[in-house]
């Protein structure tokens, strides 16, 4: 699995908001969303993030798997993510 | 130890200043029964996909229709047009309801006499009526509607030959204000055809003119075609009374009026949109007064109204097969049910509601069917919670047009059934399966063998 990083400059508040300051654009998380961005900020990879939510939430493995995925692929989207 | 109530991760763009033009997002409602039959139950008995008509819908609608152009005109009498949806126990609802039968071909004709409506109580419309199918209308005395001069001039050579009189009315087309005009059925009223037809039918000694028919399109969407079409009807009945000395049997106005499906490119929900029943009624009845005839002699108001009656009658219960993101993020959901059930989905946005509660992130999604073919979109955009493997969706109004003009297309079809008004569940059409697909086909001799490497 590929890794990926936030960009340094991006806010997120505790309400789950989310600012880019280079194009004014927002976004709303719900709450894993958050600790997912929070993860990813941390440098954690996906399957670090995986094992998370599994041990936290009641969840399988397969799962959160596809949803981290897809997750990934709307930041991807949305320009939110470098691969590294 | 316990963990944490999980819920998939969301990211959602905020577009501030657009956000929508239609006021805030849609309150997704859930539909976990019909009927009060709960869906989960229906699919674990019956299978996925699943047609579903609700008998007591069906009996509502058309009490609540009878009741609405009853009170505005005293005469009035509906026939079940069978291309709707000739489903057998559906038809059977209806005519238990006190409807005739409206049939455009002789196939439809000959399911309505097998249900057991008699002829005299079948009106036969369409431009295709073979010689059989007509000497077969006339025996049984059924209400034949020309469409144009051949099939009169067919109908005067069988009724000569059989030495019977048929009871006959014309099919007029004529312009209403509305597009498309449906002027290649019937004779066209402005240019006279309407009225030279009338002519030959009173000057024979065979056909016996009993009434006067129009139907000017499926889904208007106003009231004033009918009233002007009603009026173009009435002046004709005028003239065959002057001209004639002749009070005819009844005027059919067709069907045509919509039912709660949403047009594609149509932004406002159908129902915010159309009239009322009452007010196509009001323009439908309240030219037929100006015939100033007694009320013994009014004529009887024929209607054939197909979708509204039906369309929220019927549900198709999908199971989610996956979901997938398309190229420009958007979230797309695969179903078991595909445009090959639902010829409509080309022309209306269907409602897709889910049958359980998903949560409160709502996304906007593409709804495919499972054909492997670029054309089986249900929706393109529809607002919906997460769907996961598994959970059901359920295609709402899709009473009318679906289970006629369905098609065997890459895979079979699926069970219909219908909820009884007592709760309990019919199967009305049972599921086809590959034996039923192939048993017409024959195969040539030479064809029967073959060996691959
Ligand atoms: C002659 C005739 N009558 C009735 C109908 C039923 O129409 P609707 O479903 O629009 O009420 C049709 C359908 O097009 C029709 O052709």
């Amino acid at each position: 699995m590929e890794n990926y990083k936030i960009p340094d400059n991006l806010a997120v508040s505790e309400e789950g908001f989310l600012f880019l300051p280079a194009t004014g654009e927002s976004f709303t998380l719900n709450e894993i969303g958050k600790i997912v961005i929070g993860l990813l900020k941390n440098g954690s990879s996906i399957e670090e993030i995986i094992e998370r939510l599994t041990e936290e939430f009641d969840v399988d493995e397969h799962t959160a798997e596809k949803d981290v995925n897809d997750f990934l692929t709307q930041l991807k989207n949305f320009r939110l993510v470098e691969e590294i | 130890m316990s963990k944490k109530v999980y819920e998939r991760p969301v990211i959602i763009k905020q577009h501030s200043g657009l956000m929508n033009k239609f006021g805030s997002s849609p309150v997704q409602p859930t539909i976990t029964e019909i009927d009060g039959v709960a869906v989960n139950n229906l699919v674990e008995e019956y299978g996925s996909p699943l047609f579903v008509f609700s008998e007591k819908q069906i009996r509502e609608n058309q009490r609540k229709m009878l009741r609405i152009f009853k009170t505005r005109y005293p005469k009035v009498q509906f026939a079940w047009s069978y291309k709707t949806n000739y489903l057998s126990a559906v038809c059977s609802v209806f005519h238990q309801e006190g409807s005739w039968a409206e049939v455009v071909s002789e196939y439809e004709y000959q399911r309505a006499r097998k249900l057991g409506v008699s002829g005299a109580n079948i009106i036969f419309n369409g431009p295709d009526k073979s010689d059989s199918a007509l000497e077969t209308a006339v025996k049984e005395k059924a209400k034949i509607h020309i469409d144009h001069f051949d099939e009169l001039y067919q109908l005067l050579e069988i009724t000569e030959k059989l030495d019977l009189k048929a009871n006959v009315a014309i099919r007029v087309n004529m312009d209403v204000g509305i597009y498309p005009k449906w002027d290649r059925f019937g004779f066209n009223y402005e240019n006279g055809e309407a009225a030279h037809a009338i002519k030959r039918i009173m000057t024979s000694k065979t056909l016996n003119l009993v009434g006067l028919h129009t139907h000017i399109g499926t889904y208007i969407m106003a009231t004033e075609p009918y009233r002007l079409a009603v009026l173009k009807l009435v002046e004709l009945a005028k003239m065959v009374h002057a001209q004639y000395e002749t009070v005819l049997e009844y005027i059919d106005v067709g069907g045509g009026l919509p039912s709660k499906n949403t047009l594609k490119g149509q932004y406002l929900d159908a129902e915010q949109l159309l009239p009322s029943y009452e007010q196509y009624a009001d323009a439908i009845t309240s030219p037929l007064f100006d015939l100033n005839l007694p009320p013994d002699e009014l004529p009887t108001l024929f209607l054939e109204t197909g979708r509204a009656l039906i369309d929220d009658a019927g549900y198709l219960i999908s199971t989610v097969l996956g979901n997938k993101r398309l190229s420009n993020g958007k979230r797309a959901i695969i179903i078991d049910a595909g445009v090959n059930y639902l010829f409509t989905s080309h022309w209306f946005n269907h409602k897709i509601v889910p049958a359980q509660n998903s949560g409160n992130f709502t996304e906007n999604a593409a709804v495919y069917g499972p054909l492997c073919m670029n054309i089986d979109c249900l929706r393109e955009d529809i607002v919906l919670p997460t769907q996961k493997k598994g959970d059901r969706l359920i295609i709402l109004f899709v009473g009318a047009y679906s289970v006629t003009q369905w098609m065997q297309f890459i895979t079979t079809r699926p069970k219909i059934t219908m909820v009884m008004e007592d709760k309990t569940v019919e199967v009305i059409r049972e599921d086809e399966d590959l034996e039923y697909i192939i048993s017409p086909e024959r195969v040539p001799e030479k064809l029967t063998s073959f060996s691959l490497k």
